[in-house]
C-alpha cells in the first residue's frame, strides 16, 4: 500500500471539499471550516491504512469539521447573509440545471442546515458530492441501510420545507 | 420518494457550486516546485528544514507525477506544491544558470542516492571544479575504482540532484557529451555557462 503525493489529493478534490464545507456550513464559516478540514486530513494522512477510497475519506474529514465548527459556534448569533463573492459567467463545472446556483444563501440550503445533524451530513454527502452509502454509513458509523434511511427522510423533509418557500421567493 | 427523473431538488442539491480558490496549506513534511529554466523543467524538493532531496530534470507532466510519486514512497507522502522553503533554490538556481553564481550553499539530502551513488556525487562535487570536466573513467580513477567507469555513468545518470551537484561536468574520455538527464542541449549549455564564466567576461 502507497500513499500519492497529497497534493494529488488537493488538486483532485478541493472543489468538492469546498462543496460540502459550503453546504453544511454556509458561505460564513465554509472557508474556515475547509481549511481546518486540510489541516486534518494532512495531519491524518501518513497513518492511513487504506489508500482506497481516498475522496470518501476526505469529504467525511470535511463533514466532521463543519460539525465540529457549527457545535463551537452554536453559541454565536446566526451570521448575517453574505453577499456572494463575484463569479465568472461561464465558470467550468456546472452540473445543475441552474447554473446561477452558486451559493448556500437560499431557502433550500436554510432548510438543508435547519435539518437534523446525521440527516444533514447523510444528504449532504449523498446528493452534493455523490457519496456512495456504503461511504456515508463508515462517516456516520452507521449502516448503508440507516445511512439510506437518513437520506430518505432528509429528502422528505426538505420536500416538506424548502419548496413552498422557493416558490414564494 | 419517488420523485420524477429531473427532481429539482436533489438537482439543486447536486448544481452547487463553491467557486472558490485552491486552498493554500501550510506544513507538510516535503515542499515541491516545477521550475522553469533556460535548461528545461526542474521539480525541485525539499524539506521544511530547507534542505533541497532533488533538482530532476521533469518533460512532462507524467515524469513528474512518478517522481512525486517516488518522494512519497520514499520520504512521506505529505507533499504540498510551494512554500518559502524552495524560495533558497529557486534562487539560486536562478543566479547559476545566469552566470551569476558558481557554487551552491544549500543543504542537502541524499536519500533518493543509493550508497555508492553518494560516493560518486561527493567525489565529483569535491574534485570536479567550476568551469572544469573529467572522464568518466578519470572519476573513477579518482574513487580507486579504475573498472568502475560504467557504473559511474548508471551513478551519475540517477543523480537526483541534476545542476547543484554538477553530473554535467562528466564527459567521454574523447571529450564528447554523453548521456545527460536534461537532454545534450542542456549539458551544452552548462559546460558553456562555466566555460564563459571562467574565461573571464563572456564579452
Amino acid at each position: 500500500m502507497s500513499l500519492p503525493p497529497f497534493q494529488r489529493l488537493v488538486d483532485a478534490h478541493w472543489r468538492d471539499v469546498a462543496r460540502v464545507a459550503h453546504a453544511l456550513s454556509g458561505s460564513g464559516d465554509a472557508e474556515d471550516v475547509a481549511q481546518q478540514a486540510w489541516t486534518k486530513a494532512l495531519a491524518a494522512y501518513p497513518a492511513l491504512r487504506s489508500a482506497t477510497n481516498l475522496r470518501g475519506w476526505l469529504l467525511t474529514v470535511t463533514a466532521r469539521c463543519a460539525v465540529d465548527a457549527h457545535r463551537a459556534g452554536s453559541r454565536r448569533p446566526l451570521p448575517v447573509a453574505e453577499v456572494p463573492e463575484p463569479t465568472g459567467p461561464a465558470s467550468a463545472g456546472t452540473t445543475g440545471p441552474d447554473p446561477g446556483v452558486d451559493s448556500t444563501d437560499g431557502p433550500v440550503w436554510d432548510a438543508v442546515r435547519a435539518l437534523p445533524e446525521r440527516q444533514r451530513i447523510a444528504v449532504t454527502l449523498r446528493y452534493v458530492v455523490d457519496l456512495d452509502h456504503a461511504s456515508i454509513s463508515r462517516a456516520l458509523g452507521t449502516t448503508p441501510a440507516a445511512s439510506r434511511r437518513l437520506v430518505s427522510d432528509a429528502l422528505a423533509t426538505l420536500r416538506a420545507t424548502a419548496r413552498p418557500l422557493e416558490e414564494h421567493r | 420518494m419517488t420523485g420524477p427523473a429531473e427532481d429539482p431538488l436533489r438537482a439543486a442539491l447536486r448544481g452547487l457550486r463553491a467557486d472558490v480558490s485552491p486552498p493554500l496549506i501550510d506544513g507538510g513534511d516535503l515542499r515541491f516546485v516545477v521550475e522553469d529554466t533556460p535548461v528545461g523543467q526542474l521539480l525541485l524538493a525539499a524539506r521544511l528544514d530547507g534542505t533541497l532531496l532533488t533538482s530532476s530534470f521533469v518533460g512532462d507532466d507524467a515524469e513528474a507525477d512518478s517522481l512525486l510519486d517516488r518522494l512519497a514512497q520514499r520520504v512521506s507522502p505529505r507533499v504540498l506544491r510551494g512554500g518559502e522553503v524552495l524560495d533558497a533554490p529557486r534562487r539560486q538556481l536562478d543566479e547559476y544558470l545566469t552566470g551569476r553564481r558558481r557554487a551552491f550553499g544549500l543543504e542537502l539530502d541524499l536519500t533518493l542516492a543509493t550508497p555508492f551513488q553518494r560516493l560518486v556525487l561527493d567525489r565529483l562535487t569535491r574534485e570536479v571544479g567550476y568551469g572544469t570536466t573529467v572522464s568518466y573513467s578519470g572519476l573513477a580513477v579518482a574513487l580507486g575504482r579504475p573498472g568502475s567507469a560504467r557504473a559511474v555513468g548508471a551513478a551519475l545518470g540517477a543523480n537526483p540532484l541534476c545542476v547543484v551537484l554538477p553530473c554535467h561536468r562528466v564527459v567521454a574520455a574523447s571529450g564528447a557529451l554523453t548521456g545527460y538527464a536534461g537532454g545534450i542541449t542542456a549539458k551544452r549549455y552548462l559546460l558553456d555557462l562555466e566555460a564563459a564564466g571562467t574565461a573571464g567576461s563572456p564579452e
